[in-house]
């Protein structure tokens, strides 16, 4: 219905089929019960919640897993990071979160990322990409970002953060 | 829909209306401009416009304060506005209307005020289960610094409220009732004056948070039977930074100030300051004076229209979307108490609300989505959040058809 309308370009970017995917089949939901951290994100604007737990050894992520409540962005957001962070080291985690940010609010495309990871990163870093439709919606990029603070947290062993932290 | 649908209400002219509100005929992303949420704050009409405009470009000063000719039009017309509140809920007198920066603040002072002074250790608050925030938070604050206690009174599954609850809560201990008029969330009108005197009958005051009451009926504080009475202007069509206490006079006089400073005095000294009697005395500060005149104009505008055909159109328009949504599959309409005002919250199976707020929006479509600011109502509902559509006096049957075009859109997108 309403062929007269097509779907605008950037809502196809924003709502690209890998996100409805993970949105709907997220990966890792479920909290691991040897964590070694755990940290709580809220988005008190939204009321969305997000719980990250790890296990933390030799300073690698040897798993991790989330449970949470939000938006197709947010837990899409947090299934493909914990994909994305499996067995990888703490400064990866790092780099990545930071990675996700420039993203997410248009500060790097894709193509830079890609450059900046090398080739051994290069299905992550595409993957990942797929949020940055949210920079063309500034109000939304909260909600990529939300996991990846409370990851942040959980790694530095904060326990809770909020969308709200400058 | 139905030709009979659009017939309806034909002493309401909603066409004539949209021309009174220059922002309606903005596009939004290419696509006309399609406004449900007024009960998160409500567009502004040229009158109102005009009346801010014109106060800083001609009449402009402070208040209360120079003997000059510009200082008293402004003052005059701080008051006229003042005047006109009175008016439109008929309250006894002028002094019974305090201005206040919003609906919040009107709560916090009389929680800071009213709270402190007359609540101690023991004594209970009775709420409901689905107040905003603003009507949640101030009564915590209260209970923390005098140790009372607060009481919520259940909301059914359909979003209604009995009044036979009110009466197993209220009790010898209740000092005070503090409940939404109507809720911003479910659109439930509560049985006001029932439960007025409920609260009376167990000698407590009332206080109703009437931000969205106001909007859609005819306030009347005297048959409310209600003792505190607060409200936005945003939400009626004014300004923002600007709402209304109303308190009967007996109370404001018994009450401290809320606020120190400059004309809410009698006379200072180092040893000691007396104070000016209500409204002044809860009116620290230069206050609000263009806001309030503009809510002024806000309210001058209401009452050059029919009212009573208004509220009519606006129920109109609800019935019609409570139709129209529920035979969108998957969908879920949340608030269908029988009395209810033109505030509609659903959920969607299988799309977030924030999901479909953000692709609604690139169709022209505003609507709210989120917790309202009423996190407890939604773990009552089961929900973390529902996409909400109000009803102001200038939507029409057509909007609600791009609503549900939108919202079938919608699923095309994320289902």
């Amino acid at each position: 219905m309403n062929a007269a309308a097509p779907m605008s370009d950037d809502l196809r970017t924003l709502y690209q089929e890998i996100i409805l995917d993970h949105g709907k089949n997220p990966r890792n939901a479920h909290l691991i019960a040897e964590h070694t951290c755990k940290a709580q994100g809220n988005n008190p604007m939204c009321g969305d919640r997000v719980t990250v737990t790890a296990k933390v050894a030799q300073d690698q992520v040897q798993d991790i897993g989330f449970e949470g409540k939000g938006c197709a962005i947010s837990i899409a957001s947090a299934s493909m990071m914990t994909d994305a962070l499996k067995g990888q080291s703490l400064e990866t985690a790092e780099k990545l979160f930071a990675a996700v940010q420039e993203l997410c609010t248009g500060k790097s495309d894709a193509t830079q990322i890609k450059t900046r990871f090398g080739a051994d990163f290069e299905t992550t870093v595409e993957r990942l990409a797929s949020l940055s439709g949210v920079s063309q919606f500034p109000v939304r990029v909260k909600c990529a970002t939300l996991p990846w603070h409370a990851l942040m947290s959980c790694l530095q062993g904060n326990g809770e953060t909020t969308t709200e932290k400058p | 829909m139905t030709a009979l649908a659009k017939t309806k209400t034909p002493a309401f002219d909603v066409a004539k209306i949209r021309t009174d509100f220059p922002i309606l005929s903005r596009t939004v992303h290419g696509k006309p401009l399609v406004y449900l949420d007024s009960a998160a704050s409500a567009q502004k009409p040229q009158a109102v416009i005009d009346a801010i405009t014109r106060a800083y470009t001609q009449d402009y000063a402070n208040v209360h304060r120079g003997a000059y000719y510009l200082s008293e039009t402004s003052t005059a017309a701080y008051e006229a506005a003042r005047e006109k509140v009175r008016a439109f809920i008929n309250a006894k007198s002028l002094s019974e209307v305090v201005f206040t920066k919003g609906a919040t603040e009107a709560i916090n002072l009389v929680a800071a005020t009213y709270g402190r002074k007359f609540l101690k250790a023991g004594d209970e608050i009775v709420l409901t289960a689905v107040e905003h925030h603003s009507n949640i938070v101030p009564w915590q604050l209260l209970r923390d610094a005098v140790g009372c206690e607060l009481k919520i009174v259940p909301v059914n599954l359909d979003g209604s409220i009995d009044v036979a609850e009110f009466a197993k809560v209220i009790g010898p201990r209740t000092k005070l009732v503090a409940i939404a008029h109507v809720s911003n969330v479910l659109g439930t009108v509560l049985p006001v004056r029932e439960i007025a005197d409920l609260a009376h009958a167990a000698g407590a005051k009332i206080i109703l948070d009437g931000c969205q009451g106001i909007v859609h009926q005819h306030v009347d504080v005297q048959a409310l039977g209600c003792d505190f009475y607060v409200f936005s202007g945003h939400k009626l069509y004014g300004p923002t930074g600007i709402g209304v206490l109303w308190a009967r006079a007996e109370l404001l006089d018994a009450m401290p100030p809320y606020q120190g400073g400059g004309d809410m005095i009698d006379s200072v000294t180092f040893a000691k300051t007396t104070w000016a009697p209500a409204p002044a005395k809860f009116e620290a500060g230069t206050p609000p004076i263009v806001q309030a005149i503009g809510l002024g104009a806000a309210i001058d505008y209401l009452n050059s229209i029919d009212r009573a055909a208004a509220a009519a159109h606006e129920d109109t328009l609800l019935r019609y979307a409570m139709t129209s949504l529920a035979q969108i599959p998957g969908m879920k309409l949340i608030g269908t108490a029988r009395h209810k005002a033109a505030v509609q919250s659903f959920v969607m199976e299988g799309a977030h609300p924030h999901d479909l707020a953000t692709v609604l929006d690139r169709s022209g479509v505003c609507v709210r989505a989120g917790h309202h600011c009423a996190q407890p109502l939604m773990e009552i509902l089961g929900v973390s959040a529902t996409t909400r559509a109000s009803f102001a006096i200038y939507n029409t049957m057509d909007e609600v058809d791009a609503l549900v075009t939108a919202l079938r859109r919608a699923q095309e997108v994320l289902l």
